[in-house]
């Protein structure tokens, strides 16, 4: 039999016992359906994660150090890296060849010191941190209070929320609700702190290089060393209060206030750096304790973290924790495949159930069909079009049903995250190889299942299936 | 008709100790046993018998629908015992159209759909399955119910589209079960005629199984008696030999 034909013969032989196929289908449908929430809550869960971690800036980052600082992030880096003697110093010269490297969108020095901030004239301690303006689009400044500086040199300072919880003391206690960060911004957003700093600048040793050739050949080289430090103020007025910890994943040295990137490099603070290097330092130039080099694309990282490998300095990215989060993910879909396809392994029971009632019922048609001339195989196909035919009907429902209950469950979600205080989420993804292979696999859940119940209805002897009333 | 048979003396179907033994647990029942029996092309032949005496058996043996213990079934040189499934699947597509007591008419489907089914399993495209499927039903003069479905006719009417369906492809042989065995017998009598019309007209070789000696004197140029398996008589009829297979080779041909 041709296949249009043994399609509409299928049809019809499905809409003659409607209530069961109808059922048997449903019962697939409910198995694809679960089958496709339970992947798309796997595909939109990764999704979300890599979006948020895109966000963060941790998978398109390079953090780069210099070997000379002698930690490397593993004692196999320190053993294999470059000797930390003969490596670079992180300075100016190095970030901007750093940014020239393909691939590359841009390198900025991490400007990072202690120090004491004023408000209200209660002395705070806390780490200051340096953020460039492409950190707008960072993850962690999604929720916050007041904006982003006006300019990447205007003297203003956002406030991570724990620092704000200490400058108007309502450090909540253990157990307690956190408190919300619009109540903390309110008081702060506008007023004035005053930042003291220690200031580095170039000594009057630094005009008047001593002359070239004398006793030893180094001695300009240290006398260019020398500079000054200079105690300083500078006034910054509070523009935002960060509710998330842009800085997480720097540990202890995670900073509380950030300023904007070129205002705190002219301010030439002294930085940890500048004292260990103080007997290299050719140079006024500051040395960075570390430069952040962002990629174009994640994909693109190795490529660059190898690049700046060559140039003689350690780098860390996040990528190899990637490759931990992606085994995960990965051990997350086969779970979710397998628990998706089980309610599809007791609907595909369900269809050889149905099709062996079928043939019971049905068997004197066979026998008809037999003795006017249908082949073992037309009788075969017959059933398998009719299993088939279940199972892409079964299929598409299952997709819509499972597409559905996505969005009741994002959407009801969705409606406890914003009572909570959190920004909605899209976490549930559909994606079109997920519907394909949905009703794929039903068909072909389906078709394995039509195989017994359609090699039966093929052998049935026609002579007694005829005598069959 | 390409199929009309050449000559008189063309042996259509023969059986050669025929044999068809169930086994019923311990005991073994012979349904047919030792049945030997020639069939010209074009005869009309009766095949009587009280129930249980082995003639459906025969028309099943003959049909294809079963296979013979022993012995052999050769319908037009084709040994059927040595025919695989799928070859015997097509001997019935295309040599054998039959009728049964019931009709066994499918209950899902409009008489044009019952009609054309064969066609389907021949793969004929639509279009000339139509054309085919409305001829066979005007010839059995039930054109105008040609999209109502079985329940809704009469035994007669049912039994005239399961001809229609037996004739659709053109076979050589016609295999009628008991065709008058659910129908009073004025209707059985149209049936018969229209059967005998194939006969004539078509130039179909016709074995009816009958228990009715009476519609089979009347129709059939040949009766075979069985009983108990075995075939007790072999009579030319001659009431109903008026018309001779020689006639009928040619006449097929208008």
């Amino acid at each position: 039999m041709k296949i249009p034909d043994l399609t509409e013969l299928a049809l019809r032989n499905l809409r003659e016992s409607l209530l069961r196929n109808s059922l048997t289908t449903i019962g697939i449908s409910v198995g694809v359906a679960s089958l496709v929430a339970m992947l798309s809550l796997g595909i939109g869960l990764q999704q979300l994660f890599s979006r948020r971690l895109a966000k963060s800036g941790l998978f398109d980052t390079v953090l780069v150090t210099s070997r000379r600082d002698m930690r490397g992030m593993s004692r196999e880096d320190e053993r294999n890296g470059p000797r930390p003697g003969e490596s670079r110093v992180l300075d100016e010269s190095v970030r901007q060849e750093m940014e020239h490297l393909p691939n590359v969108l841009e390198a900025y020095p991490d400007i990072r010191f202690v120090t004491e901030l004023r408000y209200e004239d209660k002395p705070h301690l806390t780490t200051v941190a340096a953020l460039p303006a492409s950190a707008k689009s960072n993850d962690a400044f999604e929720g916050m209070q007041g904006g982003f500086f006006s300019s990447d040199t205007a003297t203003e300072a956002i406030l991570q929320k724990s620092f704000a919880e200490e400058l108007l003391g309502k450090t909540p206690a253990r157990g307690m609700d956190e408190t919300n960060v619009a109540d903390l911004a309110k008081p702060l957003l506008g007023k004035e702190l005053t930042m003291r700093y220690a200031q580095r600048a170039p000594s009057a040793a630094q005009a008047t290089p001593s002359s070239a050739g004398t006793t030893n050949p180094s001695d300009g080289d240290l006398a260019a060393a020398s500079y000054s430090v200079i105690s300083r103020e500078q006034k910054l007025k509070i523009v935002g209060v960060a509710d998330l910890d842009p800085e997480s994943m720097r540990g202890p040295t995670r900073a509380k206030v950030f300023l904007p990137l070129q205002l705190a490099e002219s301010l030439h603070v002294m930085q940890p750096t500048d004292l260990r290097e103080i007997s290299r330092a050719a140079s006024d130039q500051p040395v960075y304790s570390s430069i952040s080099v962002r990629v174009k694309n994640p994909a693109q990282v190795q490529s660059v973290e190898d690049a700046i490998k060559k140039m003689g300095f350690g780098t860390f990215s996040i990528l190899d924790a990637s490759k931990g989060l992606r085994l995960i993910f990965t051990i997350l879909f086969a779970f979710l495949t397998i628990f998706g396809s089980l309610a599809l392994v007791v609907a595909s029971i369900s269809i050889v159930n149905t099709l062996v009632m079928a043939i019971l019922e049905r068997r004197r048609e066979i026998g008809i069909m037999k003795a006017i001339g249908a082949s073992d195989g037309d009788v075969k196909k017959l059933f398998f079009a009719e299993a088939g035919s279940m199972g892409i009907l079964g299929g598409i429902l299952g997709v819509a049903l499972g597409w559905t209950i996505g969005q009741v469950i994002n959407f009801g979600i969705n409606i406890y995250l914003r009572s909570q205080g959190f920004p909605p989420e899209h976490f549930w993804a559909v994606p079109w190889w997920l519907v394909a292979f949905a009703i794929l696999f039903a068909f072909v859940v389906s078709l394995v299942s039509g195989l017994y119940p359609a090699g039966r209805a093929a052998r049935l002897d026609p002579v007694q299936a005829l005598r069959y009333e | 008709m390409t199929t009309a048979p050449a000559s008189a003396s063309h042996i259509a179907i023969r059986t050669e100790n025929l044999c068809r033994h169930y086994r019923m647990g311990e005991t073994v029942i012979r349904a047919v046993d030792g049945v030997s029996l020639e069939i010209r092309a074009g005869e009309f032949v009766a095949l009587l018998g009280s129930s249980g005496s082995g003639k459906s058996s025969v028309l099943n043996l003959i049909a294809g629908l079963d296979r013979p213990t022993s012995g052999s079934v050769i319908v037009q040189d084709r040994d059927l015992a040595k025919l695989s499934r799928e070859e015997l699947a097509k001997y019935r597509l295309r040599v054998v159209g039959m009728v049964f007591q019931s009709f066994n008419l499918i209950a899902s489907m409009t008489l044009a759909e019952n009609v054309e089914l064969p066609l389907r399993f021949a793969e004929v495209d639509r279009g000339k399955r139509d054309t085919l499927a409305r001829e066979a039903l005007e010839r059995v003069g039930l054109r105008a119910r040609m999209h109502h479905r079985p329940s809704e006719l009469s035994g007669g009417e049912q039994q005239r589209a399961a001809l229609a369906r037996a004739l659709i492809n053109r076979p050589q042989l016609l295999l009628a079960d008991e065709p008058t065995g659910n129908l009073d017998s004025h209707t059985g009598t149209e049936i018969l005629g229209l059967v005998q019309e194939f006969n004539q007209q078509l130039g179909m070789t016709v074995v009816m199984v009958t228990h009715e000696r009476a519609l089979a004197e009347r129709y059939a140029q040949r009766m075979i008696f069985l009983a108990d398996g075995k075939l007790i008589e072999d009579r030319a009829n001659e009431v109903a030999a008026n018309v001779s297979p020689t006639r009928l080779g040619s006449g097929a041909q208008s």
